[in-house]
């Protein structure tokens, strides 16, 4: 019934002004100052950009589960893949990294698949013997692989340790690192599909779970990789620097004649930079989203989601089509992971969070309305802005409510734990629409 | 009586229902907006093997879900003992005295016979040991079997298994969907005859059967159902030697 | 004598730790397999309900020390317990009051319980850090050692030490109790075999007159039950922080999906399974190698992998599961 109520309510004027809405806070925060908005464009374009960002990942996860059906628990896995592409392709070479260590990387990372693929193709090969043929093609793989792999690792982090101790990058455009990060994840959500697709539909939520964990602790640990915790900074642009600009006399004239002071309009000019270029992406991915929802195979996606049976009865490869969709999605996911550092310039594998970029993502998605892209979009910017307002909004709510009470220890308490409130008010959020309106803001057409 | 005032057509309605144990009718009803159900009327007596026979999507099952509460019906009426149970829940109905054996998943595959007998005797709070006694001497296997997972039993005791938890509640009309589906002639032979004695133990018996000629020598009274309405209702031999009824549903 | 301080070392640093970590496992999955077979979903809120249960528990054990009452050589959390364990029932009611029953009426797709779990896991989540904070707290008091290092080697003569603590010992005691318990509700009591029967067969329960309602309630309390009992006995073996308890979320699934989910035996096989790998792979075997083959100098640790990727050991338990035997070794629930 309440979804029947919400379809009258769709009117076509329904995204518009929702859109129009978000428009006007963004607008708020960059011009009025007071206890609720900053009133600096820096700030309202920064969160814009994240927002950005965060609706690409959406669109990724919504291709999944708005088109598939499908439950996609690590998210983060897959933004932090992504992110490990502007690493590996745009940063440039170590000096000394490559020649201490890494044909026998390379070697070691080769031999590792081998003994995947060789111990695949056993299984499928061979019949009598075959679990104990696996097994000592693992065994001696491994073996291998780790003789191979742990003199390079070490002769790789000895390298200037202080500096590098990384492999280094290849000195690439960071556009094309976008472009590679989508790879990375889409090979990785590949493997995973193969293995969890076809089988029950919780079963590839705690498999992504876990794959998102895995990635994620690599990304800390491996220090040859991208220096693990120490963090890689100056990730190269795809924008001027502040600091260019500032230094540029026809860019401060320009601010100015703005209103803007030359370090504030420098920032807000290289935001605007960056805001064109995810916007760039986003729409060419919406695009290219909705033509293919609107093809055949489009038909069809929808189709298996609405009746699997049906589907499949009509001899439909489902699951085949579900890993098509799952490694797509997880693309358009390792994409937007590649533009976040890109963004913040810096990759600092501690900050991947599931709650924060797995099941906030999710929030996104639902809210936004689940199967339907401008929704997903709409969702990710909304969720975030309240997200990162809630950090300021939430003490000052808590600072109002606690105002009748005695100054003390429960005061002081509550006050002190009001951050933590903005996850309590997300898994409300999700709840309250995934309940009343479970088709978000903007319903599927 | 007459303190009530009833028309005379209710009244006879009434009677009519007192008449038989179990009286379904006009009944009505399908799952979405289409209707299953066009008027069908179900009566079993005291004792009797009632079985209801015809071809494939007449609405059979349709029919004992109806008379057992699992479908919504929109017109028509169920009494049971003369009482009048159309608005009672299957759970309702359970407790006044009727038991239903479905099609498939009828048995607890991961308890052992015996506990799935308990569970059948559920919601009766007395002693249960002498039913879960006749239960057994009614089905001598499933005593040999009782510590043994249902699941892993044969089809065949399977189906004793299920029959045996509805007998559990010591029910008064048994309903059976199929039951007989996917066993062995032999094994059917054998089902059939155990059907008989329970209902020669006074419970009243009404199922559904593809096995449509076995199945009507047994019955007492056999309802040929095409497109949800009663097409022929008459005692089970009177059906077999219908050439009509043997031609049209029962192949020559 | 070598061969001797190899066993010690084996037994001190695999067989005894994986043996409590394993048991806190098996009550974890045991939860999560519970409400698997139940209420036919993968609870993503369970190491968050396992996080609040133990916060609960920690704060009616600082009220108890506050008054002064302690539990002589045992841990005051354990008095605590039956405190924790009851407010995380009824919170956990309650939850399934205002969010899952919903679902449930309109016989919605697990999935969609599935996406319910994970809002109340961030609701939950929450109100962890909200009632005790996101740091590390150690919260054990009574006897720290049954068995001392050092005492031991005097005792002994070998070279090697052998601990054991009291949390280890108390974490498999509890769990024993706890599991014997368990089973005994579940094949011996009324209730009990009215759960099982409502796992095998939803509507044949119905069918004979279980109430659906009562059987989901007990579910959730034997679940909370679980949850906060195996989140302590956790906290107090190692240290209580919110976000371990997350993490833990997927050796939990892990050993409930290799036991075959929604069957209790199997969780508890896979919770060892899984806790004896991960702290097999992750021990660096140099030293057990140093006692049997004293001529052998290996260059590494002999350790398969570092303790920080001991998440992927439970990860490949599951991925081969799921290659092979998708309904779990001990044939659980239909794929």
């Amino acid at each position: 019934m309440s979804t029947n109520r919400q379809a009258a309510a769709s009117s076509r004027w329904r995204a518009p002004v929702l859109f129009a809405i978000l428009a006007v806070l963004f607008l708020l925060e960059g011009t009025v100052r007071n206890a609720m908005f900053s009133g600096s464009w820096n700030t309202s374009l920064a969160i814009l950009n994240m927002g950005l960002i965060s609706a690409i990942t959406a669109l990724g996860v919504n291709m999944q589960w708005g088109y598939a059906g499908l439950f996609n628990a690590g998210v983060v896995g897959f933004l932090a893949l992504g992110a490990l592409a502007p690493i590996l392709i745009s940063l440039p070479p170590v000096e000394g990294a490559w020649a201490a260590g890494g044909p026998r990387l390379m070697a070691a990372l080769l031999a590792g698949l081998g003994t995947l693929a060789l111990a695949s193709m056993a299984w499928h090969r061979l019949r009598a013997g075959r679990g104990l043929a696996v097994t000592l093609i693992l065994i001696a793989g491994f073996v291998i692989y780790r003789w191979l792999f742990d003199p390079a690792v070490t002769a790789i982090e000895a390298n200037n340790p202080a500096r590098h101790g990384n492999i280094g990058g290849l000195g690439l455009p960071i556009l094309l690192s976008w472009l590679v990060g989508g790879i990375f994840a889409a090979a990785a959500a590949w493997a995973i599909g193969k293995v969890a697709l076809g089988l029950r539909s919780d079963y590839l939520a705690i498999a992504t779970l876990g794959i998102g964990e895995i990635i994620v602790a690599v990304l800390r640990n491996e220090e040859w990789l991208a220096r693990g915790v120490k963090n890689i900074t100056a990730i190269p642009r795809p924008v001027p620097y502040e600091v260019q600009l500032q230094r540029n006399p026809e860019f401060v004239e320009f601010a100015q004649s703005w209103g803007f002071t030359a370090a504030t309009g420098s920032g807000v000019w290289v935001k605007l930079g960056y805001m064109s270029l995810f916007l760039v992406v986003l729409l060419t991915l919406i695009l290219l989203a909705q033509l293919a929802l609107n093809s055949p195979w489009g038909r069809m996606m929808r189709a298996i989601r609405d009746n699997e049976t049906a589907a499949e009865a009509m001899g439909k490869h489902v699951t085949a089509r579900h890993l098509q969709i799952f490694v797509i999605g997880s693309a358009v996911i390792g994409i937007s992971g590649a533009m976040m550092v890109t963004l913040d310039g810096l990759l600092a594998p501690s900050s991947y969070n599931p709650l924060r970029y797995t099941f906030l993502i999710w929030v996104m998605v639902i809210v936004g309305g689940s199967g339907n892209n401008w929704g997903s979009v709409l969702g990710a910017v909304l969720i975030w802005f309240l997200w990162i307002k809630a950090e300021v909004w939430g003490p000052a709510l808590i600072g109002l409510l606690t105002l009748p009470l005695p100054d003390g220890g429960l005061k002081s308490h509550l006050l002190s734990g009001s951050p933590h409130m903005r996850f309590i008010a997300m898994g409300l959020v999700l709840l309250l629409v995934l309940r009343f309106a479970p088709r978000g803001l903007v319903p599927e057409r | 009586m007459s303190v009530t005032a009833t028309t005379p057509a209710e009244t006879a309605a009434a009677a009519a229902d007192a008449a038989h144990f179990l009286s379904a009718t006009a009944m009505r009803g399908g799952y979405g907006k289409a209707d299953i159900l066009h008027g069908c009327t179900l009566n079993v007596d005291k004792g009797q093997i009632a079985v209801i026979v015809g071809p494939n999507g007449a609405g059979k099952s349709t029919a004992m879900k109806a008379v057992f509460g699992m479908l919504p019906l929109r017109e028509g009426r169920v009494t049971l003992d003369g009482e009048d149970i159309t608005g009672l829940s299957p759970q309702d109905r359970v407790r006044k005295g009727m038991g239903f054996v479905p099609q498939v998943h009828n048995v607890f595959p991961s308890m052992t016979v015996e506990e799935n007998l308990e569970m059948g005797a559920f919601i009766r709070t007395g002693d249960i040991a002498a039913t879960m006694e006749q239960v057994y001497e009614l089905f001598p296997i499933l005593r040999t079997k009782r510590r043994q997972p249902a699941g892993e039993l044969s089809g065949g005791q399977r189906q004793q298994v299920a029959v045996g938890r509805a007998l559990m509640t010591r029910p008064r009309l048994l309903m059976l969907d199929e039951p007989t589906a996917g066993v062995s002639p032999i094994v059917m032979d054998e089902l059939f005859d155990r059907i008989i004695e329970i209902a020669r133990s006074g419970i009243s018996i009404l199922m559904v059967e593809q096995n449509a000629r076995q199945a009507l020598e047994i019955a007492d009274i056999g309802y040929v159902l095409v497109q949800g309405t009663n097409r022929y209702t008459d005692t089970g031999a009177a059906l077999m030697a219908d050439p009509e009824v043997r031609r049209t549903f029962l192949g020559g | 004598m070598d061969i001797l301080n190899a066993l010690v070392a084996i037994l001190n640093y695999v067989v005894i730790p994986a043996t409590a970590y394993g048991a806190q496992l098996a009550l974890g999955a045991l939860g999560v397999t519970l409400i698997y077979g139940i209420l036919r979903f993968s609870n993503f809120a369970h190491g968050d309900t396992m996080a609040i249960g133990t916060a609960i528990t920690i704060l009616f054990t600082w009220m108890l020390q506050s008054f002064g009452i302690s539990f002589g050589p045992l841990p005051t959390a354990l008095l605590a317990l039956p405190l924790g364990i009851a407010a995380t029932a009824v919170l956990v009611l309650a939850t399934d009051r205002a969010v899952y029953r919903f679902y449930r009426v309109q016989r919605a797709a697990p999935i969609i319980f599935v996406m319910a779990s994970v809002g109340v896991m961030f609701v939950l989540n929450g109100l962890t850090r909200l009632l005790i904070g996101v740091d590390e707290r150690r919260f054990d008091d009574g006897t720290r050692f049954v068995i001392n290092a050092r005492e031991f080697r005097e005792w002994s003569g070998l070279s090697e030490g052998l601990a054991l603590r009291g949390t280890q010992v108390l974490t498999v005691v509890v769990a024993v109790a706890v599991v014997w318990a368990l089973f005994w509700f579940l094949n011996r009591t009324r209730s009990g075999k009215a759960m099982r029967a409502y796992s095998d067969n939803e509507d044949l329960a119905l069918l004979s007159g279980i109430d659906p309602e009562r059987v989901v309630r007990l579910t959730w309390i034997i679940a909370a039950g679980l949850a906060t009992i195996a989140g302590v006995l956790y906290g107090l073996d190692k240290s209580f922080r919110p976000f371990n308890y997350f993490q833990m979320l997927l050796p939990i699934f892990a050993a409930a999906i290799v036991g075959g989910l929604g069957n209790p035996v199997g969780a508890i096989a896979g919770g060892f399974i899984v806790a004896f790998s991960e702290v097999a792979v992750t021990y660096p075997w140099r030293k057990v190698a140093g006692y049997l083959a004293p001529d052998w100098q290996p260059a590494g640790l002999l350790q398969l992998l570092g303790t920080e990727y001991k998440f992927a050991v439970s990860f490949v338990i599951l991925i081969v599961v799921l290659l092979f035997r998708p309904t779990g070794l001990f044939r659980g629930k239909s794929v």
